[in-house]
């Protein structure tokens, strides 16, 4: 670009020349100003993924002295006939679905509502953003307040007596209410952003055919947003199935594993009962099965938008 | 015409959705709110068989005990020297390469972009625990550069994907006028991108402050001894089996965590609108 700009004239034997080692000279550049940010990169992030990947293949122990050999799939035969992993894995695709299903519902219609011109949007507005700005852990305690069995306000104003967190069947579905409250804003900002830009016209076009309003959602709205939706809906479910944090907060897994999500069932094998082998496969495992399932919903995307 | 017509039925059709934004508002609202209130409350009230929304005798107790209990000043300080030191060192290491990405396109930019990507989609434990023991094995583990070390990282990708954005945002014609103009690269990059990039800075800055100052599954891991812990980590602690008496202090504690990243999403938003960029390239 500069060499053009600034050389207008026909590239001469030595101009060319000049420019050939002007790329070179980029060429490093680049490597240099790449330098500062690959090196932490390369030693504590892709190293240790190919570390993970390998360590799955391995009997390795989370201690100082313990001798690691190759096992082979020995780890994936372990966690197949696992009936606490199966049951974990089942918790962990509920609760990933649900949640980002319901959040994508909610965020849907919270966003259809602000794109109106109704009054106090604004306050509902800044609300929206709020879980957003708060740390997941005090999201955690926060809605452990609410769901105390003594001091929370949820048994007062349904006048109930329920330890919400305890108990075997409602455990589930009151975590997956709060991965809804949390994960509701991004999407809502998002799909907002996406109904903005539908552009006006489109509207105006069936509105002199007399369109109603649920028409107009349906063959305008919704196609319009729609590689909006695929994307928010797919890195919400990843972020849902790799949520941490929030559930350990909550219940740690508890009662009696009923909240188990797949990641808090790898960080117990790896750092409470120290199998780092094992649980590396169950990492990896998980990373197979959220690559296919998203793999599989984009590929069917692309295949119905052609 | 048809703004009369709207107009006219307007009244109608907004009752139900009147309604339904009022039911997202409760949603939203009501689990904030009764932290505000548990915060507000006195201990013996926590004892109380039916706890109320208005506290009977509202006392900021609870945010002076929050300070006197379990090292919470100690682990608001570790917190924030964690988020200071990640935040600058992510921005400071990953200009440069965000400024590669933007200029350069290529072979490298595609890798670049691959990896932020692939970043966001791999199970952290996968990487967790090979992690930990790599730090293991270079006496990090305990320690708070350790932790800086992951936190910089993992904010990494993101952080460059936002700063490679900016850097976009400045339009090459802008240095190679520069350029143009005699002065050298150096000066080029200090004095004509830098100034325009200051913003895009301030909020990686404070992106990558808040990541950290939030993240809680490296920390756990990392950090084991509760002399280190951070924030989070602290705030976990503190609700053990004693029952309600602790509640009041725990949630003032837990909203006083929230105002850094509170602070953050207020200045962000009006540095979105703020049409700095859009002036520098019309200029």
């Amino acid at each position: 670009m500069t060499a053009t700009a600034t050389r207008p004239a026909p590239p001469t034997p030595p101009a060319r020349h000049a420019r050939r080692r002007r790329f070179s000279r980029q060429t490093r550049e680049m490597w240099v100003l790449m330098l500062p940010a690959l090196v932490p990169v390369l030693l504590f992030s892709v190293g240790p993924l190919l570390y993970g990947i390998a360590l799955a293949f391995t009997d390795a122990r989370n201690t100082r002295n313990h001798e690691t050999s190759f096992v082979g799939l020995e780890n994936l035969g372990d966690l197949l006939t696992a009936e606490d992993f199966w049951s974990s894995f089942r918790i962990g695709m509920i609760w990933a679905v649900s949640v980002t299903g319901l959040q994508f519902l909610a965020a849907l219609g919270l966003a259809l509502l602000l794109n109106q011109d109704l009054r106090f949007r604004g306050v509902a507005r800044v609300l929206a953003v709020v879980p957003w700005a708060m740390p997941p852990v005090v999201i955690g305690l926060m809605w452990k307040l609410v769901y105390h069995p003594d001091a929370g306000i949820l048994n007062s104003v349904l006048g109930t007596h329920v330890n919400w967190l305890a108990d075997f069947s409602l455990a589930l579905p009151a975590i997956i209410v709060v991965g809804v409250w949390t994960g509701m804003p991004q999407t809502t900002v998002v799909l907002l952003a996406g109904l903005q830009n539908v552009p006006r016209e489109l509207y105006e076009a069936v509105e002199v055919d007399g369109a109603g309003r649920w028409r107009k959602f349906w063959n305008i709205t919704l196609p319009q947003l729609k590689p909006v939706i695929v994307a928010i809906t797919s890195l919400d479910f990843v972020w849902n199935i790799n949520q941490f944090g929030l559930v350990y907060v909550l219940t740690q897994g508890g009662p009696g594993g009923q909240t188990r999500l797949p990641m808090l069932f790898a960080y117990e094998e790896a750092f409470r009962y120290r199998f780092a082998g094992y649980a590396s496969m169950l990492g990896l495992a998980m990373a197979v099965v959220v690559l296919a399932v998203l793999g599989l919903y984009l590929w069917r995307q692309m295949r119905e938008a052609k | 015409m048809t703004v009369t017509t709207r107009g006219r039925s307007a009244g109608l059709r907004r009752v139900p959705q009147y309604l339904a934004l009022l039911a997202y508002v409760v949603f939203l609202a009501f689990p904030l709110l009764w932290l505000l209130s548990t915060a507000l409350k006195t201990p013996r009230e926590m004892a109380l068989a039916d706890p109320t929304w208005i506290p009977r005798e509202p006392t900021l107790a609870n945010f002076a005990d929050a300070f006197g209990e379990q090292d919470l000043v100690g682990a608001a300080t570790r917190s924030l020297v964690v988020a200071l030191a990640s935040s600058v060192i992510t921005v400071v290491i990953s200009l440069p390469a965000a400024y590669a990405m933007a200029r350069y396109r290529g072979l490298v930019n595609r890798i670049a972009i691959g990896w932020v990507l692939v970043s966001q989609v791999f199970p952290f434990i996968l990487i967790i625990i090979p992690l930990f023991m790599i730090l293991r094995d270079m006496e990090l583990v305990n320690t708070l550069p350790g932790l800086v070390v992951v936190h910089v990282t993992f904010t990494l990708p993101f952080a460059l994907w936002m700063l490679q954005g900016y850097v976009r945002a400045v339009p090459a014609e802008l240095e190679e006028a520069a350029a143009m103009d005699g002065a050298g690269r150096i000066r080029t990059i200090v004095g004509v991108v830098a100034p325009l990039l200051a913003p895009g800075v301030v909020a990686t800055l404070l992106f990558a402050f808040i990541s950290s100052w939030n993240e809680f599954l490296f920390a756990l891991v990392i950090l084991q001894d509760p002399d280190v812990m951070t924030l989070p980590l602290t705030l976990v602690r503190f609700t053990g089996p004693e029952g309600v008496a602790r509640l009041g202090p725990l949630a003032a504690a837990s909203l006083m965590a929230t105002i850094p990243s509170l602070i953050f999403f207020a200045i962000i938003q009006r540095r979105l609108k703020s049409g700095l960029m859009a002036g520098a390239v019309k200029g």
